[in-house]
């Protein structure tokens, strides 16, 4: 079988992914292309890179064995990757360590970014910081109430966050405004995005820089288990965590790949953030070709999650490719049950997880009682819960 | 001939520059759209630039992004244009329409459903702002089919190459972006269009539009000297917005009448 190979050189995966923006920004990806293609192999940019995730992120994070976790569900082992051990405290950071090293080599004095959870902003916010860049992040107003503690972390670090009162207030609005951002200060910036979506070559680039977690991984199970697991369950909203797992895994075939979204109240009573699960069609927006939830004149049609940093109407590129060629599958849980597994880790492990990663918990609980108690399900622990504090006491009527 | 270019080409001779307004379909209300575009041309308009509402407008300031808003309030979408363009041609069956959207409306409903519905509406021209050339070459192909013109944007950023690989896909004319920024931003810088205009021209016969920070009367003058075409987008939508219901019609046409004037 061929080696997995994508995208293509003009950013598709499949039907998937492209460059759809406005003419003004073509230029400045053609520019973006080229100066990765420089560096994606370069021995110098290696070493910088690999340097500041050792000594700045942290990596490797570990991989730990939920034993009491596993037990209590029964089933399969549940095994964690700790990105949520990084360095602000999620594996945005691989991401923003990598994009900032390129933009200091283009020289561009600003950062920009988008934000939902907050996560990437203050991984952004913290890598401008640290290479002294100005730094500009876009966030939804109703995202900047539900993240107060990640909003004050940004401005501790220096950067502005702008709440964006447009559309429907969260993710999408903020990628919207911060593509505006670009368009009119591009000479002087470097748009920082988040997730695996954007035009090309962001979806390729965002996946690459997270690799590093399925690299790590794949070395550590066998050192740890001598043995890669039955399956790797991560959640997906823009979908940046779970490319970086499940790319180095897509070539061996045994290893499933799942990939869990935000169903919200409940895919049937429409408000989710479920594209891929709820069969949405396919759509063009912030850049690429994806399935996207629309109604029928095309209307980009409002999501809801617990987690903000699933609320997003789309997903990467690459995850519809691999929904298609079913090499990846897609679940969906609700608020409900990703709630239960958040405080399920918190009793039995000692880990707060962040609630977009109780999603990939929820569902790995499910699937581990499937499954014999020598299999092994590895989930991307993506991030840590600090910032949901706020919205889980609320839930539960806790005034804090 | 398609209208566009036929107009053009009267103008060329009477030695003329096209005004193009923009407005949004269904900004302030669906039921006030075809009676504005009436007035529009009844004021100077030489063809009109019909904006589809879409909720996530990337290119667009602040103005035109209400406009959308506006729009969506009313569920305004394609069908209801297509049905705005028809009532337009009913009474009006001389002056080009141009539809401006994102490519998303247009892919919801199907790129071949989507051209056949503009045909049978009367559309004249089409621009995409999401869609550059190498991601849209079934539709152009489809668009050409149907003497539907392809009207591309150009910017400040583009370079030779590029401009050289756009107009081999345009008709109707090409529309420069006058300014690195999004619909309604800061004022233009005319040397710069002027430079860039130049160079455009001397790559092609298409006429050149210029649009995206025509501010005023004074600027409208300034981009005509320099260009085929003049669109008035945001300061227009900016017009509508500040209007109600009983002096629309006479601001709009007031405007437009200003603008005329200027451009002449």
């Amino acid at each position: 079988m061929q080696p997995y190979d994508m995208p293509d050189e003009k950013g598709h995966f499949g039907q998937f992914g492209g460059v759809f923006v406005a003419e003004t920004l073509i230029e400045a990806l053609s520019e973006l292309r080229a100066i990765y293609e420089k560096y994606r192999h370069d021995p110098d940019f290696l070493t910088e890179l690999h340097h500041d995730l050792k000594h700045f992120v942290g990596r490797p994070s570990p991989i730990y064995h939920a034993k009491r976790w596993s037990d209590r569900v029964g089933g399969a082992q549940i095994y964690l990757k700790r990105e949520d051990l990084n360095h602000t405290g999620a594996h945005k950071v691989n991401n923003t360590v990598g994009q900032a090293l390129l933009a200091k080599r283009m020289g561009k004095p600003r950062i920009i970014a988008e934000t939902g959870a907050g996560q990437h902003g203050v991984a952004t916010a913290t890598i401008s910081a640290r290479l002294g860049l100005e730094c500009v992040v876009y966030m939804g107003s109703e995202d900047v109430k539900r993240q107060a503690p990640n909003v004050y972390r940004m401005k501790l670090l220096g950067a502005t966050v702008v709440p964006v009162e447009s559309g429907s207030k969260t993710l999408k609005d903020a990628l919207n405004e911060a593509m505006r951002d670009w368009v009119t200060n591009i000479s002087t910036t470097f748009y920082i995005i988040g997730t695996v979506a954007g035009p090309h070559p962001y979806p390729m680039m965002v996946r690459d820089f997270n690799s590093v977690v399925g690299v790590e991984c794949k070395m550590q199970m066998n050192e740890m288990l001598g043995r890669q697991p039955d399956a790797v369950v991560a959640c997906v909203g823009g979908g940046s965590n779970a490319m970086g797992i499940f790319y180095p895994y897509i070539d061996l075939r045994e290893v499933r790949l799942i990939g869990v979204e935000a169903a919200g109240h409940g895919i049937e009573t429409g408000k989710h953030a479920a594209p891929l699960t709820a069969n949405s069609p396919i759509g063009v927006l912030h850049g690429n070709r994806t399935y996207l939830m629309q109604n029928e004149e095309g209307q980009i049609i409002e999501t809801h999650s617990i987690s903000a940093g699933l609320d997003y109407p789309g997903v990467g590129p690459e995850h519809a490719w691999l929904k298609d060629i079913k090499r990846a599958e897609y679940f969906a849980v609700t608020d409900t049950e990703a709630l239960d597994a958040f405080h399920s880790l918190c009793l039995t492990e000692g880990i707060i997880p962040a609630l977009e990663t109780s999603h990939a918990l929820a569902y790995a609980e499910k699937l581990a009682k499937t499954m014999k108690p020598d299999q092994v399900i590895l989930v991307n622990l993506s991030g840590r819960g600090d910032k949901d504090i706020n919205t889980v006491a609320k839930i539960s009527n806790i005034n804090l | 001939m398609s209208r566009i270019t036929n107009t053009f080409k009267t103008l060329k001779e009477k030695n003329k520059k096209a005004l193009i307004p923009y407005i949004t379909a269904g900004d302030p209300h669906p039921d006030l759209t075809v009676s504005m575009m009436h007035a529009l041309v009844d004021s100077g308009a030489d063809m009109i630039e019909l904006g589809i509402p879409f909720s996530d407008p990337m290119a667009d300031g602040p103005t035109i992004q209400r406009a959308s808003e506006r729009a969506l309030a009313h569920h305004v979408g394609l069908s209801h244009v297509f049905k705005m363009v028809k009532a337009f041609r009913e009474k009006d069956t001389q002056t080009p329409l141009i539809l401006m959207g994102y490519a998303n409306p247009i892919e919801a409903i199907g790129v071949e459903a989507f051209v056949e519905r503009a045909k049978t509406a009367d559309v004249d021209g089409i621009i995409t702002v999401d869609y550059p050339p190498e991601e849209c070459v079934q539709f152009t192909k489809l668009l050409k089919e149907k003497n539907i013109d392809s009207i591309f944007l150009l910017s400040p950023t583009s370079e030779l190459d590029r401009v050289k690989l756009i107009i081999e896909q345009a008709s109707g004319f090409l529309y420069y972006v006058s300014l690195k920024g999004v619909t309604g931003a800061a004022n233009i810088d005319i040397e710069q269009v002027k430079s860039k205009v130049g160079m455009i021209r001397e790559l092609t016969d298409l006429p050149i539009g210029v649009g995206f920070g025509v501010r005023d009367a004074a600027t409208a003058k300034e981009v005509a000297k320099i260009s085929d075409a003049v669109v008035v987008g945001s300061r227009m939508v900016q017009e509508i917005e500040n209007s109600n219901q009983d002096n629309l019609i006479q601001n709009i046409s007031k405007l437009m009448e200003e603008l005329r004037e200027a451009v002449n």
